[in-house]
């Protein structure tokens, strides 16, 4: 029965009432009497409304109806329905945590606001990184918010499935391979976590399964050359810290070799002097291309890629007596002298050596061996555990694979497709296994060809352990609830839980991780306080055995390190390094003789933004500036600029839009690179190259799509070992490519901007090469700051203030990163960085030495202009180069502000120079009135102008999360700089204040300061007389920049120190002492 | 009734009595445009359209629209804005200054020139507000009550002064433009026959009645305000100039600034009516009023301001090296050998150069010649400005940050755009208003009209 209901107003239309039809048609159902109304002509007139009223009521109806009609933004903030317990909005949570990402590794602490990660700092806890992080760690947060990550388990068409599916598919795939008798394998780069690898030996152990490591840089050769001297496949400890003399061959150990981050530490101990310590180590570094430990040497030699082995040999031969053949012409002298100074400095000495060939290896453990740095500078007892890959294990896998051996691949945090060299043909071996799986978290070279993706957390969203050296443990805990946790998407699930499952472990991984690490420490007490305490500290050392560790950690010493860095096994290791085998070199040094030179070799390198590649689709680590030639969002050809004479255009001063390098290809073994651009790098060795690894990415996303060339298809595989370097014949290319570069200007052209000085100088006069600007006033010459055009101000309260040690920075770009994540500065990617228009708040100048100097033009009879001309170019040989970390001065003549028509910039009461964003129109004239050019202009709406949707986090959703909620996001059109971070300076007073007790030194840290890992910046009260910062600011070796301008800084810099002869000093001191003569001259003629 | 010297140059060429004088200049006016000018209007407006559609391209993306970057945070923006405000300056000049001086020449010339003033005010204006980084905040550079807090603008800032001298200059300019031109309207009115620009030039008349009454009170309010003007002159472009001079930047912190930003102003201001009279005359058959001795005193102006130009200079070149001021000295060397020596050798050669030519009467006193020189002059002081601007900004302490401006499409379209603005509102000018002083060129017909002062002559000889 088909429901036909009939609903009625009332009885008047169900009985269809004549006139409630005709009312019907009416809008309005009730009369109205207009025209009685208006026909009423004396009610008309006497009413008050006229007809001007009446427009009146007109208009403003219509105004607010239209009014009302414009809809403004809603932003929906959603409260908590149920307040997580430790959350208070506004106030900070920080957890203490690891990050191991297969090749570096860090303790950090993770600064969350309402449960978000929004910055990274170092572990202070941690007696491996001591506090320290470098610029790729910093950046790693950003990879949490990478839109580019998969929201779920993706099938190898790329579609996305449910875990259950993925699941099954995998399963089904190892079940199909057992079945058929072939290999399961899980390949990974390094793994340092103990319950990881139990997770992973429950898998093995279910399947029969293998499991395969793989570094992209490889470390095979120490390894080797290590097991081969001293049985143990492993690589050292090293203690720069206790070197006095520190020779590298070729490794850039301050950014990149090992363990980069403790060592910078380490180094720069030996590097700082003050009046209680005046040794300062001596670093002699021989290398081919211009790397940031070479940049900070005392001496530096360069060398081609092929002569490095002869240059070990030779050395061998010096310090160890010895008489290996050496076959190529090598610079005796130096030589000579850099064995002088091991020789002199027996057991307190270090050589280290970049090379990945075993030969070069065990010559240089010979070496150290000889000069009984062994148990001293180097402690094989305490293996560092974070390079594990045996090269020849993995070509064993990729022949396997090729003849179909390999039923099923399990990717774990490892890319072959993209980092394999192409000799391997990896992808044609790939395509023969039947089950190929990734745990990758966003798409890669190898997730394109995986048939099933299982997504892994992000580092931040997991729990994890790390063993990354024997008896130092740290914990990783998950900083916010997996970001694809809702139910709308799939999500993400932790690796290990993905690896438990398929070896039939349903445990939560969190669960299986306190069981390990209980089973690990089983003897330490109530397990739950050890747990608890571990996870709060984040990094621990425990004494006594490393590798099945079942310690006794005392827990009265938990928060003493000091303490248990005593304890630390000293004895043992003098003990072994007596009885250390007699390594047998004579077959390693036929092997070095024979390596063949070519007229030009190439050599890459790991560049200190992209490392080995990883996180290529970070746009903070594309935009920061390689240290050394300051280039941004590429990769490229370094060559010595006389070498490209006669073939490529030398753009040593380019104009980032008029300007763009000739490219070249660059043919390896019959493999070639097109089109990289020609860079021209002084101080590279004649007759090699250099490119960056970690470039050319296919399939990484947004940021990193198209940015430079895949040079690991080139790395070759040779004595059982993944070298980085090779001959080479460089062919130019077609046409140009653009660069986008921070620094075009490479040289100081004679002004004192960087100061330095020599050793021997500065331990006879402590102002030695920090001579004082004066100006002539009255006729007289004056220190600056007697004449004042401006009233004095007291500043009662703090002052702040910036001390820079230029001996201690190493331009590694740390803080740069670390600014850039502070205080939301804006990505702007490569064509405006080739506009000049980067927005870093600090960056940091280098400069390079020039051959020619005003009393070099002046002894050659050179006019002004030529000699100008001429300073412009900086030696090409081999230049001594210098760093100098520059942000916003905070002058108390701030130049910039007298001249702002509308006050946006002003002086705080506590010395800061503020910027008002919301009063700032956006004149710029305060931007060319700062001597420092450290303003910078928001010439777009970077977090709105779709131009720059593929470079600025703040440019999506989820990117945007990153954001600091306490640093306000500049608007386009307004001035911004380094504000001293001054959002911290005001949450460290807070803190003071609600505590009732005054500031502590060293209590407030700006981001610079805190992420520097060298510890070459100090921030604090320039009022206060004790604190660190003042006292750096009386040193005779600190000044002012442009200190003649009287603008009068709050930072301070300290003369950079080398422990070398320099040249300029003679000269220097020879004018000197001309004026001195000149001056007395003009005494006597007055009196 | 004035007396002239019978060996000064008529002012007036031919036989004209002071109807003629009507005529000739109100023939535009009634008369119909040729095709000429319908063709350059038509060139005029595209150019301004296209620099207005490229300004609102700026505003709607931001200043980054521009070239300008991190070093160079002005570059064309402000060279523009300086050049057009120099142009600016030859009419107040001519019409305040040179009449406190008794100087009858400017009759002929005043009324275009001061036009040229208003136009090249406004063309610099558009500089001025658009380079902000939020221009719709502009208001704020003004000190105004306002609600939000205790904020007021910072009197220290040169660029304040700017923002007063530079209104303060339209709005007497405009003020005493409008002023000469009340009587000529009214015998525009007085001749009109349609209707409607009957109606519209009594309206702009103000009701003028030729009374004596009435040019008394006119005769004084031109005169208080060539008082208030003359000043003016000096101040505006001494004023901009501190925009430079009182900033720290090698290159800009000179005290020579202010007098040699006059010099200059006026420089290129002369050429600028120059090159505009010598069309103006030859299109609307002006010969007779604007002639050939005009030009030539222009042409001395511009000797003299040209040479005064030099001299600072060369001065600032001294000093740079005198000073023994490291980033000085670099800073000057590097404008005439660096990477923009271009643009310095440019300055020189059209600014210190070229002027001196016209030492030779044989050159002062060539039309041609003058035209070309004072297009030459205009090029010049616009390398000027950008030589100041860009070469001192791309290097200045730091060498880390040195770095290259290059500019965009966007801002050579708003430039474009401010010369059509400029030659649309002038041709304009040229069709309605009279270009000429009529009722004041009208005074000096008896004393230096040519036909009147054969007639004197022929007089006084007569007499001997």
């Amino acid at each position: 029965m088909g429901n036909t209901k009939k609903y009625w107003k009332g009885l008047d239309e169900l009985n269809d009432n004549p006139a409630f039809l005709k009312q019907r048609e009416n809008e309005f159902n009730e009369y109205v009497p207009v025209d009685k109304f208006l026909s009423d002509t004396n009610a008309m007139e006497e009413s008050s409304t006229s007809r001007r009223d009446f427009l009146k009521f007109l208009g403003f109806s219509v105004t607010a109806a239209t009014l009302a009609a414009c809809e403004t933004p809603v932003t929906k903030v959603v409260p908590y329905v149920v307040k997580p317990e430790e959350v208070t909005p506004g106030v900070a949570n920080w957890y203490a945590s690891s990050y191991f990402d297969g090749h570096d590794y860090c303790s950090i602490i993770v600064k969350t606001r309402e449960a978000r990660p929004i910055k990274i700092e170092g572990n202070p806890f941690s007696k491996i990184t001591m506090g320290g992080v470098n610029a790729r760690v910093q950046a790693s947060l950003l990879s949490l918010y990478d839109s580019d990550r998969f929201f779920g388990p993706v099938n190898g068409k790329g579609s996305e499935m449910t875990w259950d599916k993925a699941d099954a598919a995998v399963k089904t795939g190892i079940e199909n391979a057992v079945a058929a008798k072939k290999d399961v394998v899980l390949l990974s780069s390094t793994i340092i976590s103990p319950t990881t690898k139990a997770a992973i030996a429950e898998f093995t152990g279910k399947y029969g399964a293998k499991h395969v490591t793989f570094d992209s840089i490889s470390y095979s050769g120490m390894l080797m050359a290590n097991k081969n001297s001293f049985g143990q496949a492993v690589i050292p400890t090293y203690n720069f810290d206790k070197a006095s003399v520190i020779v590298s061959f070729g490794a850039d150990f301050l950014t990149n070799w090992v363990s980069p981050i403790e060592i910078a530490k380490q180094y720069s101990k030996t590097r700082k002097i003050s009046k209680e310590k005046k040794e300062m180590s001596k670093h002699i570094q021989f290398e081919s291309i211009l790397t940031v430990s070479g940049a900070n040497a005392d001496e530096r030699h360069p060398v081609k890629p092929s002569e490095m082995g002869a240059y070990v040999t030779a050395l061998y031969n010096k310090v160890a007596g010895g008489s290996l053949p050496v076959s190529k012409k090598i610079n005796d002298q130096a030589v000579a002298e850099t064995a002088k100074w091991l020789m002199d400095n027996k057991g307190k000495s270090l050589v280290v050596c970049g090379s990945n060939d075993v030969n070069i290896q065990l010559v240089v453990n010979a070496i150290n061996q000889s000069l009984g740095n062994y148990g001293n500078t180097i402690d094989i007892n305490t293996p560092n555990y974070s390079k594990q890959g045996i090269d020849e294990d993995f070509v064993k896998l990729v022949e396997n694979m090729r003849s179909g051996n390999v039923g099923a691949l399990i990717v774990y945090n490892c890319n072959p497709v993209y980092t394999a060299p192409a000799k391997l043909k990896f992808e044609e071996a790939f395509a023969k296994v039947a089950t190929k799986v990734s745990l990758a978290t966003r798409s890669d070279e190898t997730t394109a060809l995986c048939d099933v993706i299982c997504p892994d957390h992000n580092f931040l969203e997991s729990w994890n352990d790390h063993n990354p050296r024997k008896g130092h443990y740290s914990l990783q805990q998950p900083t916010i609830t997996p970001l694809f946790a809702a139910p709308r998407f799939n999500g993400s699930r932790q690796a290990q839980q993905s690896i438990l499952k398929w070896a039939g472990n349903d445990t939560d991984y969190h669960t299986y991780l306190s069981n390990n690490w209980k089973a690990m420490f089983n003897n330490a007490g109530d397990s739950l306080t050890y747990w608890n305490q571990s996870l709060h500290d984040g990094a621990m050392y425990v004494e006594g055995v490393g590798g099945t560790p079942a310690p006794a950690r005392k827990d009265d010493a938990k928060h003493d390190h000091k303490a248990v860095a005593a304890a630390a096994p000293k004895k043992e290791s003098k003990e072994e390094s007596s009885d250390m085998p007699k390594i047998d070199l004579s077959a390693a040094a036929a092997k070095i003789a024979e390596a063949k030179g070519g007229e030009m070799e190439v050599e890459f390198y790991e560049s200190t933004a992209m490392g080995n590649g990883v996180q290529a689709n970070n746009p903070w680590l594309q935009e920061l500036p390689d240290p050394i030639t300051k280039i941004t969002w590429d990769n490229y050809i370094t060559m010595n600029p006389e070498d490209m004479k006669g073939k490529y255009n030398v753009l040593e001063r380019f104009d980032q839009l008029e300007d763009e390098p000739d490219t070249a290809a660059v043919t390896v073994d019959g493999f070639t690179l097109q089109d990289l651009p020609v860079f021209p790098q002084p101080g590279q060795a004649m007759g090699t190259i250099g490119i960056a690894l970690g470039y050319g990415r296919t399939n990484s996303g947004k940021a990193a799509q198209e940015v430079g060339v895949n040079v690991y298809k080139t790395v070759q595989w040779t004595n059982n070992s993944m070298q980085y370097t090779a001959n080479a014949t460089v062919a130019k290319g077609k046409g140009t490519h653009p660069i986008a570069c921070t620094q075009t200007h490479h040289t100081m052209m004679g002004r004192d901007i960087v100061k330095e000085t020599s050793l021997m100088a500065w331990m006879n006069d402590a102002g030695a090469g920090n001579e004082h600007e004066t100006i002539i006033h009255k006729g007289k010459a004056t220190d600056p700051t007697e004449v004042n055009l401006w009233d004095s101000f007291d500043r009662p309260g703090h002052k702040w203030g910036l001390a820079i040690d230029l001996n201690s920075c190493i331009g590694c770009g740390a803080c740069v990163v670390s600014c850039s994540a502070e205080n939301n500065v804006p990505v702007v990617g490569k064509t405006e960085v080739r506009r000049s228009r980067e927005m870093h708040w600090i960056r940091i100048d280098r400069y390079y030495s020039s051959d020619m100097s005003k009393a070099v033009g002046k002894k050659e009879g050179k006019g002004k202009i030529e000699t100008y001309r001429e300073m412009e170019h900086p030696s090409t040989a081999n230049p001594r180069v210098m760093f100098q970390p520059l942000m916003c001065q905070h002058c108390n003549h701030a130049p910039c502000e007298t001249v702002c028509p509308v006050l946006a910039t002003s002086h705080s009461g506590e010395g800061l120079n503020m910027m008002t964003y919301n009063r700032c129109v956006g004149t710029r004239y305060c931007a060319n009135n700062c001597p420092f050019k450290v303003r910078r202009f928001n010439w777009f709406n970077y977090t709105g102008n779709k131009n720059f949707k593929d470079v600025n986090p703040a440019m999506d959703d989820i990117g945007r999360m990153v954001l600091n909620p306490d640093v306000v996001v500049r608007s386009r059109g307004v001035m911004e700089k380094c504000s001293m971070c001054v959002q911290r300076i005001q949450a460290g007073k807070l803190v003071a204040k609600t505590q009732g007790r005054k500031l502590v030194d060293g209590e407030i840290q700006t981001a610079c300061s805190q992420s520097c890992p060298t510890n070459a910046i100090i921030f604090g009260d320039l009022n206060d007389a004790n604190s660190e910062v003042s006292k750096w600011h009386a040193n005779e070796r600190n000044y002012k920049l442009l200190e003649e301008t009287d603008v009068r800084p709050s930072v301070g810099y300290l003369t950079k120190v080398r422990n070398t002869v320099m040249e300029e000093e003679g000269e220097k001191a020879e004018k000197n002492e001309g004026e001195k003569k000149e001056e007395k001259k003009e005494e006597k003629e007055h009196s | 009734m004035q007396h002239e010297s019978a060996i000064r140059e008529p002012l007036i060429l031919g036989h004209k009595t002071y109807h003629d004088i009507t005529e000739d200049i109100a023939r535009p006016i009634e008369g119909r445009a040729n095709k000429y000018w319908y063709l350059v209007f038509t060139i005029a407006v595209a150019a301004w359209t296209w620099g207005i559609g490229c300004l609102f391209y700026t505003i709607g993306t931001g200043i980054g629209a521009w070239g300008a970057n991190k070093t160079v945070g002005w570059a064309w923006d402000i060279t523009n804005f300086v050049w057009w405000i120099g142009i600016g300056h030859a009419g107040t000049l001519i019409s305040a200054v040179l009449l406190l001086f008794r100087q009858k020449w400017r009759m002929a010339i005043n009324r275009s020139a001061e036009a040229m003033t208003i136009f090249a005010v406004m063309c610099a204006a558009i500089f001025v507000t658009m380079h902000t980084g939020r221009p719709w905040l502009d208001y704020w550079l003004f000190p105004h009550a306002n609600q939000f807090g205790s904020l007021w603008v910072n009197f220290n800032s040169p660029l304040l002064w700017d923002v007063f001298a530079v209104s303060t200059y339209f709005s007497i300019s405009l003020v005493f433009w409008y002023t000469g031109l009340i009587p000529d309207f009214a015998t525009i009115r007085d001749r009109a026959v349609k209707p409607m620009s009957k109606k519209i030039y009594t309206l702009l008349s103000f009701g003028w009645s030729g009374r004596a009454k009435d040019w008394t009170r006119f005769e004084e309010v031109s005169l208080v305000l060539a008082g208030i003007s003359t000043p003016l002159v000096f101040s505006v472009h001494s004023i901009v100039s501190m925009d430079f001079a009182t900033s720290i930047v090698p290159g800009w912190h000179t005290t020579i600034f202010p007098p040699y930003f006059v010099a200059g102003a006026i420089f290129s201001g002369f050429a600028m009516v120059e090159t505009l009279l010598l069309v103006v005359r030859k299109v609307l058959n002006l010969e007779h009023y604007i002639t050939v001795k005009h030009m030539e005193y222009m042409n001395i102006v511009i000797i003299l301001t040209g040479s005064m130009v030099g001299v600072a200079y060369l001065s600032e070149l001294f000093i740079s090296w005198y000073s023994g001021v490291e980033y000085e000295a670099y800073a000057f060397l590097n404008r005439a050998t660096g990477p923009y020596w271009w643009s310095y050798a440019g300055m020189m050669t059209c600014n210190v150069i070229s002027p001196q030519l016209y030492w030779f009467k044989k050159l002062r006193t060539s039309l041609t010649f003058t035209f070309v020189l004072s297009i030459v002059v205009n090029i010049g002081m616009w390398f000027e400005r950008f030589v100041i601007i860009v070469t001192s900004l791309h290097r200045d302490y730091i060498p880390s940050s040195w770095t290259m401006y290059h500019p965009t499409w966007i801002e050579i379209g708003i430039f474009t755009g401010t010369i059509g603005m400029f030659f649309t509102f002038f041709l304009l000018f040229a069709r309605v208003f009279p270009v000429i002083a009529l009722n004041e060129l009208k005074t000096i017909l008896k004393v230096s009209g040519e036909s009147y002062k054969k007639e004197a002559a022929a007089h006084t000889h007569d007499h001997h």
